[in-house]
């Protein structure tokens, strides 16, 4: 079963086409992971999977129903969650806000305006359980934007995670993280819930072959290959266009 | 760091962010107080009241949702308009009047909302104003309705629920303002401080990560919109009710550039702003411009530029934050 499937995806800006023909699957529970050089379209696929970005053509189907036509919220309420490469936070808020905000709109109950936000226990045991899981406990009541950048990433995925999602699309959750953090980050990769489907975008190949059982390889907004991580690596062609270009890595 | 004491501390910091302040306590009883104690003022209070009210209403939409308006006395008239008319055609008595205003302005910010809500600050900016422009010509021009430039008159206005009058009687009539005021304020208290209040703040704050998160943006913004619009509508339905004549000023440019002068000099983002914003504007108002109008203008302007400037969130009372704020650290320290 696939978790995820897109059909001839494509999208166009003017002359240029940073998604061209795309035909991706994801397994159910898979470890997938997207790999590119620069500009290969990694991004534009990601948005157009949430629905931050309409298609030009092709289909996307979570678990086998369309959502192609569906808003962000609407996906999300589906089941994808999202981590942005850039954080993407909330900067007013605590960790232990932001985190109960998601919980609570995941369970539909964002519409409350009579109840206190903090009121309901389960909601705030549930923020306070998934923060310690993701090294927030310390830092639980203070300003986002106050936080170290290390800290902000785990907030990044802690959010995502919060929604309990079917499908996770990681956006390269280590990038701009100081050396001495990354293995917090990485733990924290690894450790995901073995039943969420996820899908990592990143150029990291440690994390990339550290993490991935199934990779696909985006060029020039095709898919270029697919396959094992073994597979991958010893492939000439991605070895030419994608590998070779960091042999020093 | 004992990580169990930090979680409760913070757990414990959440609850009191809603509670209320000691000072709030002592601001509404010191307001409850002037009712009696400050017999020769009581036109200036209730406007101030009335103003701080319609204030409260933008702030709802600006300090929590991010959405900034140049046109809210579009409402806020509407709502004046519509409680004149129906007091005059059905029934003079003023909660029923306040309730048909509040629904009718909610209607039509449900209504305009739609156009407001597309683009960015620029575009609402320019939505706004155009509504209220709008709005302003319409009045004007149904003037067998509104009694356009002249104004509408004969406005009865009953005793409340039949038993509290207020017409003529200045000391009533403030006092029933400050409670529908104390009323409102509490309800939009509860709702800044409840979870639909910090999905408001989540989609100001990064409007790109609420709807990752499965929050439907336009939908809340709708909402806050129509409830805000409701808000103005009432203040305007007050003042038709405390005032012998509705007119165009109530809808003009001016009320709308005012309302938002007193919000952004009493700051957003913590529902007293416009209560700080339109007691400094209006005392200071008649107070200077008893000496000299110019003074007036530009005292108000060089205000302006000075918050703007330097206190841009929270208005004159980030100026009052950290004067405390340097206090409290001082008796901090050992």
């Amino acid at each position: 079963m696939n978790a995820l499937e897109t059909i001839g995806l494509e999208k166009r800006f003017g002359g240029i086409v940073p998604t061209n023909d795309v035909n991706l699957k994801v397994r159910e529970g898979a470890r997938h992971a997207l790999i590119g050089p620069n500009g290969a379209g990694k991004t534009t696929l990601i948005n157009l999977l949430t629905g931050v970005l309409k298609p030009s053509k092709g289909r996307v189907k979570l678990g086998g129903t369309d959502i192609t036509n569906l808003k962000p919220h609407q996906r999300v309420a589906r089941g994808i969650s999202r981590t942005f490469q850039i954080n993407q936070l909330f900067g007013e808020l605590s960790p232990l806000e932001a985190i109960a905000l998601v919980i609570g709109e995941r369970e539909k109950l964002g519409t409350r305006f009579w109840r206190a936000f903090g009121s309901d226990e389960k909601i705030v045991g549930e923020a306070i359980a998934l923060a310690k899981q993701f090294g927030l406990a310390d830092v639980l009541g203070e300003r986002t934007s106050s936080l170290p950048y290390g800290k902000q990433r785990q907030l990044e995925i802690a959010l995502a995670i919060a929604g309990k999602p079917r499908l996770l699309l990681l956006d390269e959750p280590a990038a701009g993280v100081p050396e001495a953090e990354r293995h917090e980050i990485l733990e924290t990769v690894a450790a995901l819930p073995k039943d969420v489907t996820v899908l990592l975008i990143e150029h990291d190949m440690d994390i990339v072959f550290g993490f991935a059982d199934r990779i696909s390889v985006l060029v020039d907004g095709k898919l270029f290959v697919e396959g094992e991580p073994k597979e991958i690596e010893n492939d000439p062609r991605v070895r030419a266009v994608y590998l070779g270009e960091r042999t020093d890595d | 760091m004992n990580t169990g004491n930090t979680v409760q501390d913070s757990v414990t910091a959440l609850k009191k962010k809603r509670a209320w302040h000691w000072l709030e306590y002592v601001f509404w009883l010191a307001a409850a107080a002037s009712v009696f104690l400050l017999p020769s003022q009581h036109a200036l209070l209730t406007q101030i009241a009335i103003w701080s009210l319609f204030a409260l209403s933008l702030d709802l939409l600006l300090g929590y949702a991010g959405i900034v308006s140049l046109g809210h006395a579009a409402y806020f008239g509407f709502g004046a308009y519509v409680a004149a008319l129906f007091a005059i055609n059905f029934t003079g008595e003023p909660i029923t009047g306040l309730i048909v205003a509040g629904i009718a302005a909610g209607l039509l910010g449900l209504a305009t909302s739609l156009l407001v809500l597309r683009g960015t600050d620029l575009t609402r900016l320019m939505v706004t104003l155009g509504i209220a422009l709008v709005m302003y010509e319409i009045a004007n021009q149904m003037s067998w309705l509104t009694g356009g430039a002249d104004g509408l008159t004969g406005m009865p206005v009953n005793p409340v629920l039949g038993i509290f009058p207020i017409y003529f009687r200045p000391a009533n009539s403030y006092a029933y303002v400050l409670i529908v005021c104390f009323v409102l304020f509490f309800v939009a208290k509860r709702i800044v401080h409840s979870p639909f209040g910090y999905s408001l703040r989540a989609i100001k704050g990064n409007p790109l990560r609420a709807s990752s998160i499965g929050i439907p943006n336009n939908l809340r913004l709708i909402a806050v919109y129509t409830i805000a619009a409701s808000y103005a509508g009432i203040a305007g339905a007050l003042l038709a009710q405390t005032t012998p004549v509705v007119s165009l000023t109530y809808i003009d440019f001016q009320r709308s550039a005012d309302v938002l002068l007193m919000l952004i000099i009493g700051g957003t983002g913590y529902l007293y702003g416009g209560v700080v914003g339109s007691a400094l504007f209006l005392v200071a108002q008649k107070f200077i411009g008893n000496i000299t109008p110019q003074y007036w203008e530009f005292w108000i302007g060089f205000a302006l530029v000075v918050i703007a400037l330097f206190a841009r969130d929270r208005g004159v009372f980030s100026i009052f934050e950290r004067i405390l704020g340097a206090l409290r650290n001082d008796k901090a320290k050992p």
